[in-house]
């Protein structure tokens, strides 16, 4: 369904030219449920606005690249064609709730503002839509919150909206980007199951950017893991837990605690700061701040290699290394 | 980077006014003052630069010369109604108990329009430049004093102010050595705005008879004399016109860098308060 | 919002006493005796003596500003020096053309301002905008009355299309009405919109980027309607703080248009009695248009907390 292929979009800052997604491909079939985790900076929402060109332009520039939905290709579709792109097939959700409302209308206006983009429905068809939806999204008594400002709602409530809005008519994919950062641990926890209920009853295919593994683990049916503007892994879920084969991965799963894990292995952060991406180092753009990292990384920078049916890893070092590399850490 | 040139332009322009109008005796060819009955209305020409007036004297000298009288009231006003509104301000924020009094007082003098609050003192008082002074500071001060009171609200609680106040620092100490350099920015982005309303204010005065005396020659007395020759001789309308935009002009772009110097999101702050007073440069 | 309004229009009180304060003292800041001021220095002992009497310049201050304060609250500004007619009728009679002037100028700002700032948002990304940025500020920058000479020269006497002077009253018809009143209200508009436009424009600019334009845009809803709703509605209300401002300068502004355009105002009131030295009426009209102001700035403060739903639904 959806197809990007080797997309790159730059960021044209005072500072430099940033290269926010640098050869980006991946592919999502109608139904699935992709996460793209990495940490600020990695590009993982540039990449996420790009998909319906939602970035500022200025700063953003598309100079390479297809993003291909239904065959069509979105970054080069004329302006009329991806309004209507916008909502009706790709939806989005945005990080903060407490912002993505327009604060002086209506939650109701707002919620029949995305139902009467795309169909021409009669006012009173919009507004029993609207509350159709916002019952399915959880929101108790919705006839009477139409009737709220988005103040007079909880950041978790206001995401809900949010969903709803998303889904006013009936997208095929659901872009989510990190929905779930700005709320309380147990808020997230009911956005994630709402999304996931929704995905099971209209079979939506959902993009989870998130830069926490955690909250797409169950999920997903992909993860794509990004650094530096750039996937660096890409496999099934289980894979990307129980087969990590790229040492940032296996990183990001350190740093994250987990009731599962052994007496012996010690919770780790990742040292340094993501790299600058004006002018990015030398090499594999992981080297600085690798354990594992050897003198060849400092030249060589990994493609994506096969690991396995369906994994995809880019690292100089091969499985079996890398496993070695790895109880060698763990021991120490 | 664009502004920042444009900034550079505007304190350029205005020093080489100030300076051109204090030393302007040095340099000076011509005399405002000297009368020429058979020069009078001359157009512009090469020895007339801007031409001349009704009594024959050099326009362009006059506007020169004048400009003495309306940069020192504007700088004279602009520096004591920030020090009074400044006071005001910090004493109203500061202390709890003087800001209701306080408060009301300003909001009394802020419930005229500054030119009509201006204009009605300086009947009442006279038109000599003194009290045209007076007139403007207290027509300029009350916005100052509102400008600061809601800068050292924002500032009041925060931590560096209230370890002092357990150390038991005195209060004067406090608002003079930590309240007053934090809310600096404001009062010299707002003291610059004065300055170039007072300049207006003090030229609208001359211009409608209740100025500086209309022997001295000022930008608002000259607009006065040239009003009736403005079809015969509008040269004489122009420059004097011409130099009052220029100098309020560049003292407005200065303000509007300064503030976004100071504070690059000065939009978003204004958007959060109840009701901001507003900071724009205005008439 | 019902304790709002309350606690705001009770907040009217003070500031009126202090005004009247301010108005009172203005004829007692009068170095030398107002009673010789007005009547002249060579006027008879008995003439000085009467008015004295009459202006009550004979009791204590205090007793003086609570006589006055007690009649101004009766509607009684007291009568003219100069032609003896009670100064509330003076305003009264005057007060038609400057209504009139403000009226047309406030729609001059509306019907340009909103458009020009759209305009100049949605082109935001062109050389229009610095070019606007600048203009604005060269417009707070020109004095109105300069501005008024050149047009008065430029479309009033070389081009006579418009008249330069008078005023007829709405009665006499409504096109000689807008006729004579165009190029003066436009004159007093000027400066005015370069400030509303500017601060919608920031406003308009500083909301465009904002997360709910993004959903908006993620709708799928029009660029257009992005601006002209979502940014615009949004813009509005930070606007409105400056409309008291702008109020302001069109109260003070109005000296001096109708004192060139000639219009039988209420700064031409003004302008005459200060010539005159005519104090009570000096007085009176400073107080109404100060009256006037404060009941400006208790509306929009209220249209402002109606305007923003945070502070609407607040209790």
């Amino acid at each position: 369904m959806l197809e990007v292929k080797d997309l790159h979009v730059h960021l044209e800052t005072p500072a430099g030219l940033v290269k926010a997604v640098d050869g980006v491909s991946f592919r999502l079939e109608a139904g699935q449920t992709i996460g793209i985790v990495g940490e600020s900076g990695s590009g993982k929402s540039v990449l996420a606005h790009s998909l319906t060109m939602l970035n500022p332009e200025p700063p953003a520039t598309y100079p390479k690249g297809e993003i291909l939905f239904q065959g069509e290709n979105i970054l080069t579709m004329d302006k009329r064609r991806l309004r209507s792109m916008r909502g009706k097939e790709i939806a989005m959700i945005f990080q903060d709730p407490m912002s993505s409302l327009n604060p002086v209308f209506k939650i109701g206006k707002q919620l029949m503002e995305a139902i009467q983009t795309h169909q021409k429905l009669s006012k009173k068809e919009a507004q029993q839509k609207a509350i159709e939806l916002l019952t399915d999204v959880g929101i108790p008594d919705p006839e009477r919150r139409m009737q709220s400002y988005p103040h007079q709602f909880s950041g978790g409530m206001r995401q809900r909206v949010l969903i709803a809005i998303a889904l006013a008519a009936r997208p095929k994919l659901l872009i989510a980007d990190e929905p779930t950062t700005a709320l309380d641990v147990t808020i997230q926890a009911q956005i994630i199951e709402l999304l996931k209920s929704i995905q099971q009853k209209y079979g939506t295919a959902i993009i989870m950017i998130t830069h926490d593994l955690g909250v797409v683990a169950n999920l997903a049916d992909r993860i794509l893991v990004m650094y530096a503007g750039k996937i660096v892994e890409s496999a099934s879920t289980a894979d990307i837990f129980y087969k990590t084969a790229m040492p940032y991965t296996w990183s990001l799963l350190r740093s994250i605690p987990r009731l599962d894990a052994g007496a012996s292995e010690r919770l780790l952060h990742i040292e340094g700061q993501p790299p600058n991406l004006i002018d990015p180092p030398q090499g594999c753009n992981f080297h600085p701040r690798c354990p594992f990292a050897r003198d060849a990384c400092l030249q060589e920078d990994p493609p994506l290699g096969e690991r396995g049916s369906g994994h995809l890893a880019a690292c100089i070092l091969s499985q079996t290394e890398f496993e070695k590399e790895k109880k060698g850490v763990l021991l120490s | 980077m664009m502004s920042q040139k444009r900034n550079l332009i505007a304190l350029a322009i205005f020093l080489l006014i100030a300076l051109g109008t204090i030393t302007a005796n040095l340099w000076l060819p011509l005399s405002p003052v000297a009368i020429d009955a058979e020069q009078r209305l001359l157009a512009p020409s090469a020895a007339h630069w801007f031409g001349t007036d009704d009594f024959g004297r050099d326009i362009f000298a006059r506007v020169v010369v004048a400009a003495r009288v309306s940069l020192a009231v504007g700088v004279i006003v602009a520096i004591i109604a920030t020090v009074v509104g400044t006071l005001i301000g910090l004493i109203s924020g500061y202390f709890r108990k003087t800001d209701f009094i306080l408060m009301r007082i300003v909001d009394g003098f802020l419930a005229f329009p500054a030119l009509l609050l201006a204009l009605a003192l300086v009947a009442a008082l006279g038109g000599s430049i003194t009290n045209i002074v007076i007139a403007l500071t207290i027509a300029f001060f009350p916005v100052m004093s509102r400008v600061v009171r809601s800068a050292v609200l924002q500032i009041k609680n925060a931590q560096y102010i209230e370890a002092a106040k357990t150390t038991g620092t005195n209060n004067f100490v406090i608002i003079f050595r930590y309240v007053l350099p934090n809310v600096l920015s404001p009062i010299i982005v707002q003291s610059t705005f004065i300055f170039a309303k007072a300049i207006l204010a003090e030229a609208a005065l001359s211009f409608l008879g209740v100025g500086v005396n209309p022997s001295t020659p000022t930008w608002g007395n000259m607009l006065q004399e040239s009003q009736i020759y403005i079809t015969i001789a509008p040269w004489f309308s122009i420059f004097p016109g011409v130099a009052i935009v220029i100098t309020v002009l560049s003292l407005n772009i200065l303000g509007d860098g300064l503030r976004d110097a100071f504070d690059p999101h000065s939009i978003q702050k204004k958007k959060k308060k109840r009701r901001p007073k507003q900071t724009a440069p205005a008439a | 919002m019902l304790g709002y309004t309350i606690r705001r229009c009770l907040s009217v009180v003070p500031v009126m006493f202090v005004v009247s304060i301010i108005v009172f003292l203005l004829v007692h800041l009068t170095p030398g005796n107002p009673a010789h001021i007005i009547l002249g220095e060579d006027a008879s002992p008995e003439a000085v003596a009467q008015l004295e009497e009459q202006l009550g310049l004979n009791d204590p201050w205090y007793i003086q500003f609570f006589d006055w304060l007690k009649q101004v609250v009766t509607g009684d500004l007291g009568t003219s020096v100069f032609s003896a007619q009670p100064v509330t009728e003076l305003i009264f009679a005057n007060f038609g053309p400057t209504f009139s002037l403000m009226i047309l100028s406030l729609l001059f700002i509306m019907v340009i301002s909103i458009p020009l700032a759209i305009l100049i948002v949605s082109l935001r990304k062109t050389i229009l905008d610095p070019l606007f940025t600048s203009a604005s500020l060269l417009g707070v920058s020109i004095p109105e009355f300069w501005l008024a000479i050149l047009l008065v020269l430029g479309l009033g006497v070389s081009i006579p299309i418009f008249p330069v002077a008078g005023y007829m009253p709405l009665a006499e018809g409504f096109g000689s009405w807008l006729y004579h009143l165009l190029l003066p209200a436009f004159v007093l508009a000027i400066v005015e919109i370069g400030i509303i436009s500017r601060m919608l424009r920031d406003s308009m600019l500083d909301s465009v980027n904002q997360d709910y334009t993004k959903t908006a845009r993620a709708k799928g809803v029009r660029e257009r309607d992005v601006l002209m709703k979502h940014v615009f509605a949004n813009a509005l209300i930070p606007t409105t703080t400056v409309l008291s401002a702008t109020v302001a300068g069109l109260l003070g502004g109005t000296v001096i248009i109708e004192t060139l355009f000639t219009i039988p105002g209420i700064g031409q009131l003004l302008i005459d009695s200060i010539h005159r030295r005519d104090y009570p009426v000096i007085q009176g009209v400073v107080l109404f248009i100060a009256a006037i102001y404060v009941l400006v700035n208790l509306m929009v403060d209220l249209l402002y907390a109606f305007l923003d739903p945070r502070i609407r639904y607040d209790e």
